[in-house]
């Protein structure tokens, strides 16, 4: 076939149009925050004690560093499924979560007596954490999947694992307010294994369904 | 030269997303210019047409377009395509060389001219639907236009924007999985 045969088709094309990116990315957004607060509210609910806790600086702390999370890998995302976009410049931003959630493990270290460092790690819900994490980030993973599907990721399997990131991030700062395990060693431990699980599918699940 | 390439390019671009058929066929002339000039440079060593590399990024474009923001620069989002598609065809290539010895030869005995590809979009092209193919061959390969098409197929012109859309859209869909 002529290149310019095949011009004339697309342009002849035009009047076809498609919503913007950035619109599919907002809906995203809002779909994925509602299943993941329906499923919270359904599966878990907030921990009896939350209005004690509220005011415990390691129980706000792992909202802070969640939320930091999925933020940051939604930014990014975001720019992934754009041919060309500059992700280089946003990328460092999702090393913030991860630098901060060390600093508090430092700390958390250096205040906590070395005897205790074995029970503050294993908690006392781990199986709950490494479960419903998965569970209830699996449909915003699904739905952000879907929004690069509709985008143009030039590095899928990247693109997949940020969006897991940002699906695992968003899930984790409604698990937080379930989970009654509050130790940056906790969090560092288990709410980053169960994040990464989901990461991993999203890497492995992208080049398959975001071709293009 | 490269600065206004850019401005010309979004001027085009602008017009074209907002429906302006003739801005449009502008745009990707000077788009297939450029990137054909980036598709030789890149696949010089053979074993991947860049003029399929050409129509390929050609028809990402047209159907990823709304992943343009109108304040973005466009040749780098072009370029990215282009790449993608260079990427996707070696990694297509090295999945079936056996069967490409064949082509291989047949492109040895008789050099294909410039700007023709008769390889994936015209295979491609085969694969459709009788309605879709009749349609896109009709405004590709015969030049016809889209109240042509109608008159000669006896379709209306909503129907044969659809069939061309949905053609051209499968056509794009086909270069991934053979």
């Amino acid at each position: 076939m002529r290149t310019d045969d095949l011009i004339r088709a697309i342009s002849a094309d035009a009047a076809r149009r498609s919503p913007p990116l950035r619109a599919a990315w907002w809906a995203a957004a809002a779909v994925s925050l509602a299943v993941a607060a329906v499923a919270f509210f359904i599966l878990l609910g907030p921990r009896a004690d939350i209005a004690l806790a509220a005011e415990t600086p390691r129980f706000l702390f792992k909202f802070l560093v969640t939320g930091l999370l999925a933020a940051s890998a939604f930014a990014l995302l975001r720019l992934l499924a754009r041919p060309g976009a500059p992700v280089s410049r946003a990328a460092p931003l999702l090393a913030l979560a991860p630098l901060l959630l060390a600093a508090a493990v430092a700390v958390e270290l250096a205040i906590v007596p070395a005897d205790d460092y074995a029970v503050r790690l294993i908690g006392t819900n781990l199986a709950v954490c490494l479960f419903f994490i998965p569970v209830i980030g699996a449909v915003p993973l699904a739905v952000f999947l879907a929004a690069l599907r509709y985008g143009a990721p030039t590095r899928p399997t990247l693109a997949g694992a940020v969006a897991g990131l940002a699906a695992g991030g968003l899930a984790a700062t409604f698990y937080a307010a379930h989970c009654t395990d509050d130790s940056p060693l906790f969090v560092a431990t288990w709410y980053s294994l169960a994040i990464a699980g989901l990461a991993c599918v999203g890497a492995l699940a992208a080049p398959l369904v975001a071709r293009w | 030269m490269a600065g206004s390439d850019e401005a010309v390019l979004a001027g085009l671009l602008r017009s074209a997303i907002a429906g302006d058929e003739r801005d449009y066929a502008r745009f990707l002339e000077r788009t297939a210019a450029i990137v054909r000039g980036f598709a030789r440079r890149r696949t010089a060593d053979g074993g991947v047409d860049p003029e399929d590399i050409v129509q390929e990024t050609l028809l990402a474009i047209h159907l990823k377009r709304h992943t343009w923001i109108a304040d973005a620069p466009v040749l780098p989002w072009v370029y990215a395509i282009a790449r993608f598609k260079i990427i996707d065809a070696y990694r297509r290539r090295g999945r079936r060389v056996e069967i490409d010895l064949d082509d291989v030869v047949e492109t040895l005995a008789q050099p294909e001219p410039d700007r023709v590809s008769e390889r994936d979009v015209g295979r491609a092209l085969d694969t459709l639907a009788p309605g879709q193919r009749g349609v896109v061959a009709a405004i590709t390969v015969e030049g016809r236009s889209i109240g042509e098409t109608a008159r000669r197929l006896g379709m209306t012109e909503t129907a044969v924007r659809v069939a061309l859309h949905r053609g051209l859209a499968a056509i794009a869909r086909r270069f991934g999985r053979d």
